[in-house]
């Protein structure tokens, strides 16, 4: 299809509708949690735990994804872990971006010393095991959803800094960056206002994948019960509590786990899809 | 007096001369080609002196003067607000110098806010009216596209429109037409000449193209090995080659007028003339 100016107006695809649908259902359920989760994700019951999701025989309406072994809310529970998921991936990712790219351009576009100096760095943090890393930067920072976010910033930095730095140097070598650059510009504006621009469809796949990333990190460290705090619930720690009465009450470890992978899933063909909406060479 | 002069230009990357002692120059509204083969460093001299050398490319001796401002002892930022408003680039590849992801035309009317410090709007008629004089129809719609909307000869005359925004005295044309079609390539020839004599513009003209340098230079480098070979008037050239390997080059041009002859290659004894020559410079000047 064309329009009057021979632009060629895209279809928003199926992978965005369901992948911006699912993380968009999932922002609203985390800000509107209190209005819309059915119990107070905290609220224990001994005498109504392990009670079964809604087409089971023994289940209660009040409960529709069934109750763990203290008796609280499943559903509840991943509506509010979805807090602390998507905080830490907005968050986390954004950050991560914005440090890894720009440390990407300048090693990229600059080369020479800072090239030298970020690509060394770069190298001795992927010699470090990632999830080992987290988890001592963890231990020695203590537990907390800002640990968790400097940890996942400290570690992936390296993953857009590396991609970025090798399309910045790509598109360096372009003529209308020498162009730019004798009609007067300064470097660091060249760099802005010519090379971002057209790594800025790459910035952007990178940084939905770092979500889904960021999601996966929190539920590895809450898992290890390195997250935050017990009484705030998060999809690791459901599922580690899950996976001890997984013989007697599969829902409390299945369910959270759905949410986790449709989660990872989302952000991973959301940034795909938005990178063939946006690409300049397609549009 | 010349308005762009190169002294004794020497360059190297690693160990390994790619400028051996070039000396030019282009007298204000002079239109001068720069020949030699692939790798002759005909390029390099037109990226020494706008400033945009590839790192690994060190300039270890020479002065460029730039109307009368010797460009290697200026600090960067005043080299660069001065080569952004004395001088322009024509590249040699249309289809990559202009930004993809933005639109035509701040890619044109930059340098006039930037250096010059025109009001967009005034920068924004100033390059309706350049468009209008590259014959480009319909300048509002162009100035609104994105480069790939439009077609390689567009493109070349969009850049060829932008180099001459600001009115720069001195134009390198880095071989403006290689990448064109034969069939645009002589429009955008008559293009470049007409401009440049409109705006009485000096232009130094880096080609391969002998048949190309007949047509708009007054003068010629010669240019092998980094080395300069001839530096004469073109009507001097063409009929008195001053160097044995001009006048092979001559001989080695295709004849239209005869275009079964067999076409000559620059003969071997005549190379290994030219790289005997330039092994005797870097011996005297200490090159290995």
């Amino acid at each position: 299809m064309a329009d009057a100016r021979g632009l060629v107006k895209r279809r928003i695809g199926m992978r965005l509708w369901l992948s911006g649908g699912w993380l968009t259902l999932l922002v609203l359920a985390a800000i509107f949690a209190p209005l819309i989760a059915p119990q107070d994700p905290l609220m224990q019951d001994l005498f109504g735990g392990r009670m079964p999701p809604f087409w089971e025989a023994g289940s209660d309406a009040a409960f529709p994804l069934g109750s763990d072994s203290l008796g609280r809310d499943v559903l509840s529970r991943i509506i509010y872990g979805a807090r602390v998921a998507l905080g830490v991936a907005l968050i986390a990712g954004t950050l991560t971006c914005l440090i890894g790219s720009l440390l990407g351009l300048i090693a990229g576009y600059f080369r020479g010393w800072p090239d030298m100096v970020i690509s060394r760095l770069v190298d001795i943090w992927m010699a470090f095991p990632p999830v080992l890393f987290a988890i001592l930067l963890i231990a020695v920072m203590g537990t907390g959803l800002t640990s968790i976010i400097i940890a996942i910033v400290v570690i992936d930095w390296t993953r857009f800094a590396r991609v970025i730095r090798a399309e910045a140097m790509s598109q360096g070598a372009m003529d209308y960056v020498a162009s730019a650059q004798v009609a007067g510009r300064k470097r660091f504006s060249t760099m802005l206002a010519e090379i971002l621009p057209n790594v800025l469809p790459t910035i952007v796949v990178l940084l939905t994948l770092e979500m889904g990333i960021a999601v996966i990190v929190e539920a590895i460290l809450s898992f290890v019960n390195l997250s935050i705090s017990t009484d705030q619930p998060t999809w690791g720690s459901m599922i580690a509590e899950g996976r001890l009465s997984i013989h007697q009450a599969w829902w409390v470890l299945v369910f959270p786990l759905i949410t986790l992978f449709l989660t990872v899933l989302s952000f991973s063909q959301l940034g795909e899809g938005l990178k063939d909406h946006f690409d300049p060479v397609l549009r | 007096m010349s308005f762009l002069t190169i002294e004794n230009l020497s360059a190297h990357v690693g160990p390994a001369p790619i400028l051996r002692d070039v000396s030019l120059s282009v007298a204000a509204g002079e239109v001068r080609g720069l020949v030699g083969e692939s790798g002759a460093g005909k390029s390099m001299i037109g990226k020494a002196v706008l400033g945009t050398l590839p790192t690994a490319v060190k300039v270890s001796a020479g002065r460029i003067v730039l109307e009368g401002e010797d460009l290697q002892a200026m600090r960067p930022r005043d080299r660069r607000r001065l080569i952004g408003a004395k001088a322009a680039l024509i590249p040699q590849d249309p289809l990559t110098a202009l930004n993809p992801s933005r639109r035509v035309g701040p890619q044109i009317t930059n340098r006039l806010v930037d250096i010059l410090g025109w009001t967009k709007a005034d920068a924004g008629h100033r390059a309706e009216e350049l468009l209008d004089e590259v014959s480009i129809p319909d300048p509002e719609r162009v100035m609104r596209a994105y480069p790939h909307e439009l077609s390689g000869g567009m493109r070349q005359r969009i850049l060829i429109a932008s180099a001459f925004a600001a009115e720069p005295k001195l134009i390198i044309a880095d071989e403006p037409t290689t990448a064109l079609d034969v069939t645009v390539q002589k429009q955008i020839l008559r293009l470049i000449k007409q401009m440049q004599a409109r705006h009485g513009t000096a232009l130094l003209f880096v080609t391969h193209d002998l048949g190309v340098v007949s047509k708009i230079c007054q003068s010629l480098t010669v240019l092998f090995g980094g080395k300069v070979l001839e530096d004469t008037r073109v009507e001097q050239f063409f009929d008195h080659p001053g160097h044995p390997y001009s006048a092979a080059l001559l001989a080695a041009t295709p004849k239209y007028t005869d275009p079964d002859a067999s076409l000559t290659p620059v003969p071997d004894a005549v190379i290994e003339g030219v790289q005997a020559e330039i092994a005797a410079f870097d011996r005297m000047h200490g090159h290995v």
